[in-house]
C-alpha cells in the first residue's frame, strides 16, 4: 500500500518525533509511506474561524499533493476530519471538485483508524511498560468514530495497562483558537481534564491529537504536574524517544 | 428580554468564579446527561427515529406557509383565534388587548421561553395585569427577579438553600428546607392564583395542523390549570412549532421527553384543542393562539434554516462543555447554550453577540445528541464566516488568519519560517522546556503553560535522516 503522510503543522513543528513514530506504524503495516515535501497544514485554523477562502485554498494544495496516493494517514483525528468530512463541504457547489474531494477524503484516514479498520495491524512495534489513560480528541471521536480503534491496538500491548478516566470523551478545551480566544474557558475545561487524568494515578495520558496534548500538557505543567508522561498514541505505539 | 450578549466575556470571568453556580451546574451531570443517557437507549431505531424526526421538521420547514395556514384554518374551525405576531412587542399588545377585551386583571402562566423573548410579563404589568409564574422554576426566578438559565430547567443555577431563603422571605412564613415542604409552601401560594385568573396563558411545544391543536408537554400539572381554569387561554409559540399530524408528534414525543429531562415520557402531554363546549366539563370559552416570527421566516430557505427544526429540549446545552462550565446567564439572553449560540445572533442582530459563534470549540457533543440533528457546529461555523463577510472579526484575528493562510500556500518560506521559529521557542523554553508566557496569545499562557518543541521541524529531521 502506497500511504502519503500528512504529517500536520502542529506534528511538524512542535513534535517531530510523532512523525516519524507514524511511518514506523505505517512500515510495520507494510505500507510504502510517502511524505510529500511541500505540504504544511490542513486549513482547519482558517475554516473554523470563518476564512472559508483561504481553507478552500489549502484544500487545493491538499488535493494537488496527495490525490494520487493510495491512502492518505494522519496522525490527528481533527486534520483528517477536517479532510474527510469538510473539504467536501468548501466545494459543495463545485461538482467536480466535489467528486474529487469526496474520493481522495474516503482514502484519508486518522492513523489509530487505519492501522487498525484498513491496515489491520496485528502487532505494534512498541514495547511501553505501564498504566496509562486516554482522551478521546473530539473530531476523530465525532466526525471520525475514532474509539475503539487506539484502544484496540492497544489492547495488543501487553504490558499496557489502559486506565479509563472519568469523561474521556468531554472535549479538553482545545478548540484552536478557542484557545487564545477565550482562554479563561478553555483552561477551566483543560483544568477539568486533567483532574480526571490525575484521578487515574496512570502516570501517562495518550491521545491522538496534539492539540489536545499540549493543551493537557500545559495545563498538567502549570498545576505543578511535571511528571504524568503526556504521549501522542503513535510514540506509544511506535516506540519513539521524545 | 433585553440582550446582554455583548458582555459575554465579562460573564464568563465572573461565572468561573461563582462557587454556588459552579456546584448547581455539577448536578446538572447527573440529572440530564445521565438521565439521557439512561433513556435514550429504551428507543431501539434511535438514529432512524431521529432521521424521521429531522424529516418531520424539514418537511414543516420547507413549506412553513402552507403548514402553518392549514393550521390557523384547523385551529379556527374549532374556536379557537389565531394571531400572527411579527415581534415580541406584537406579542405583548396582542395579550394586553385580549386582557381588556375579557376584563381580565390576573393571569396565570406555565412556561414559555417565546413569552421571555417578548418580555410579556413586564410588558402585562405595564398594562395593569397582574401575571403569576405558576411552573415551580419559574415562579422562583418570578420571585427572584431573575431570568431563566436553562431552557427546560430555567432554575438550574439556584441550590435549595437560596430557594429556601428566598421563600421564607418573600412568603413570610417559617424556612423550610426539604423539596416536598419547599414544594407544599410553592402550592398552597399558587392555588388561589390558580382559581382565581381570568386569563392563563401557556407555550407551545407543538402545533398540530390537522386538528388545530396547541400541545404542551408539562410534569408539574401547573400547565393544565393554566390552560383549562381560567376563561381565557392565550397560547403563544413560535411559527416554525408547526408539524402536520399526531402521528408526527408522537414520533417527536418520543425523542423530546427523552432527550430533555430523561423521561420516557413527561407527566402529562396535553393536546388543547377548540374552546369548551357543551359536552366538555372544563376548559377555557376563549381560546387564543399567538403565533411569534420575530426574525425566524427570515432563516427559510437560506443556510441557517436547520435551526428552525429546533424543538427545544436543551440537549447541546445539557451536553456542552462550554455551557456546564459558565451556566445559561453568561449567553446574555433567553437561550443559552449551543442552540442560544446560533438564534441569538440570527434572532438579536449578529452585532448584539459578537461571542457567541466563536465560543465553542466546536467539539461536537451537541450535535451527536440533538434529537433533530441539528448540525450545530455547522452552523456556528457558518456564522463565523458570516462575521468575517461583514467585517466583524478583529483586524489581529483577521490579519493573523491571512498571514498562515498565506505562509501555508508559500512552503518555502513556511519552512523557513517555522524553522526558525521552533528554534527561537525551544530557546525561551530552556531546561524546563517551557513557554510561561507567550506574548500576544496570553489567552492561552494565563492559564497554562506551552510546551516548547523540539528545536528542529520535521521536515528539516527527514530530510536529514533521508541523506544520511
Amino acid at each position: 500500500m502506497r500511504v502519503g503522510l500528512f504529517v500536520t503543522c502542529l506534528v511538524d513543528s512542535m513534535r517531530p518525533r510523532i512523525g516519524f513514530s507514524t511511518i514506523k506504524l505505517l512500515e510495520a503495516a507494510g505500507c510504502e509511506v510517502v511524505v510529500p515535501s511541500q505540504q504544511t497544514c490542513c486549513g482547519q485554523p482558517g475554516y473554523n474561524s470563518g476564512d472559508r477562502k483561504s481553507a478552500q485554498a489549502m484544500a487545493l494544495k491538499f488535493l494537488a499533493e496527495f490525490e494520487t496516493f493510495e491512502y492518505i494517514v494522519l496522525p490527528s483525528g481533527s486534520c483528517a476530519g477536517m479532510i474527510r468530512v469538510h473539504y467536501p463541504e468548501l466545494f459543495k457547489d463545485d461538482a467536480a471538485q466535489l467528486a474529487r474531494f469526496i474520493a481522495v477524503g474516503a482514502r484519508t484516514f486518522e492513523l489509530t483508524d487505519f492501522l487498525y479498520n484498513i491496515a489491520k495491524l496485528k502487532k505494534v512495534p512498541g514495547t511501553f511498560a505501564g498504566q496509562l489513560t486516554y482522551h478521546d480528541s473530539c473530531s476523530g471521536l465525532r466526525e471520525l468514530d475514532v474509539y475503539k480503534q487506539p484502544r484496540a491496538l492497544l489492547a495488543g500491548m501487553p504490558d499496557v495497562m489502559l486506565h479509563e478516566m472519568v469523561e474521556s470523551t468531554t472535549c479538553c478545551g482545545f478548540g484552536g483558537t478557542f484557545s487564545v480566544k477565550y482562554g479563561e474557558l478553555s483552561t477551566r475545561m483543560a483544568d477539568n481534564k486533567c483532574q480526571h487524568i490525575t484521578k487515574t494515578h496512570a502516570g501517562t495520558i495518550a491521545g491522538g491529537d496534539l492539540g489536545c496534548l499540549l493543551n493537557i500538557e500545559g495545563r498538567l505543567r502549570r498545576n505543578g504536574d511535571h511528571t504524568t508522561h503526556v504521549l501522542h498514541i503513535a510514540q506509544i505505539l511506535a516506540d519513539e524517544e521524545e | 428580554m433585553q440582550n446582554t450578549s455583548v458582555d459575554f466575556k465579562r460573564q464568563v470571568t465572573i461565572k468561573l468564579a461563582d462557587v454556588r453556580l459552579q456546584e448547581a451546574l455539577s448536578r446538572l451531570q447527573t440529572r440530564f446527561v445521565e438521565g439521557r443517557s439512561a433513556v435514550i437507549s429504551e428507543i431501539h431505531d434511535l438514529q432512524e427515529t431521529r432521521n424521521a424526526a429531522a424529516a418531520i421538521r424539514d418537511r414543516v420547514l420547507n413549506d412553513l406557509e402552507h403548514w402553518l395556514l392549514y393550521f390557523e384554518q384547523q385551529a379556527t374551525k374549532r374556536g379557537a383565534i389565531v394571531h400572527w405576531a411579527e415581534t415580541g412587542q406584537d406579542v405583548n399588545r396582542i395579550v394586553a388587548e385580549i386582557a381588556v377585551e375579557h376584563g381580565v386583571r390576573t393571569a396565570t402562566k406555565s412556561k414559555s421561553m417565546v413569552s421571555e423573548e417578548c418580555g410579556l410579563n413586564e410588558a402585562l404589568e405595564r398594562a395593569g395585569v397582574e401575571v403569576m409564574e405558576t411552573d415551580l422554576g419559574e415562579y422562583i426566578l418570578q420571585i427572584a427577579h431573575e431570568a431563566p438559565s436553562h431552557i427546560v430547567a430555567p432554575v438550574v443555577h439556584k441550590n435549595k438553600d437560596e430557594i429556601s431563603d428566598l421563600f421564607a422571605k418573600i412568603h413570610q412564613l417559617p424556612r423550610k428546607t426539604g423539596i416536598a415542604e419547599l414544594c407544599r409552601e410553592a402550592r398552597e401560594i399558587l392555588r388561589p392564583a390558580f382559581l382565581n385568573a381570568g386569563m392563563g396563558i401557556s407555550g407551545a411545544n407543538f402545533l398540530v395542523a390537522e386538528t388545530g391543536s396547541a400541545l404542551i408537554v408539562t410534569n408539574e400539572g401547573n400547565g393544565r390549570l393554566v390552560t383549562t381554569l381560567p376563561r381565557v387561554h392565550v397560547a403563544i409559540t413560535g411559527i416554525e412549532k408547526v408539524v402536520p399530524t399526531l402521528e408526527d408528534v408522537s414520533t417527536l414525543l418520543r425523542l423530546l421527553p427523552r432527550s430533555a429531562t430523561g423521561q420516557s415520557i413527561t407527566n402529562y402531554v396535553s393536546v388543547l384543542t377548540g374552546t369548551k363546549d357543551d359536552s366538555d366539563s372544563d376548559g377555557p370559552e376563549h381560546f387564543h393562539i399567538i403565533l411569534l416570527d420575530n426574525g425566524r421566516s427570515s432563516l427559510l430557505g437560506g443556510e441557517m434554516q436547520d435551526m428552525l427544526r429546533c424543538i427545544r429540549c436543551g440537549a447541546c446545552m445539557n451536553h456542552c462543555p462550554v455551557y456546564q462550565n459558565i451556566g445559561g446567564h453568561a449567553y446574555g439572553w433567553v437561550y443559552p447554550g449551543p442552540m442560544g449560540s446560533i438564534l441569538t445572533p440570527l434572532l438579536g442582530g449578529m452585532e448584539n453577540a459578537p461571542d457567541l459563534p466563536n465560543a465553542s470549540t466546536l467539539c461536537g457533543a451537541c450535535t451527536v445528541v440533538c434529537p433533530v440533528k441539528i448540525p450545530l457546529p455547522d452552523l456556528l461555523r457558518k456564522l463565523r464566516e458570516k462575521q468575517m463577510e461583514i467585517g466583524m472579526k478583529s483586524r489581529q484575528e483577521t490579519f493573523m488568519l491571512r498571514a498562515w493562510a498565506w505562509l501555508a500556500l508559500h512552503p518555502k518560506i513556511y519552512a523557513m519560517t517555522t524553522s526558525i521559529a521552533v528554534r527561537f521557542m525551544k530557546l525561551l523554553g530552556g531546561r524546563e522546556k517551557l513557554l510561561h508566557h507567550l506574548p500576544g496569545a496570553r489567552g492561552w499562557s494565563d492559564g497554562r503553560d506551552f510546551p516548547a518543541p523540539q528545536g528542529k521541524t520535521f521536515r528539516e529531521l527527514y530530510q536529514m535522516e533521508k541523506h544520511k
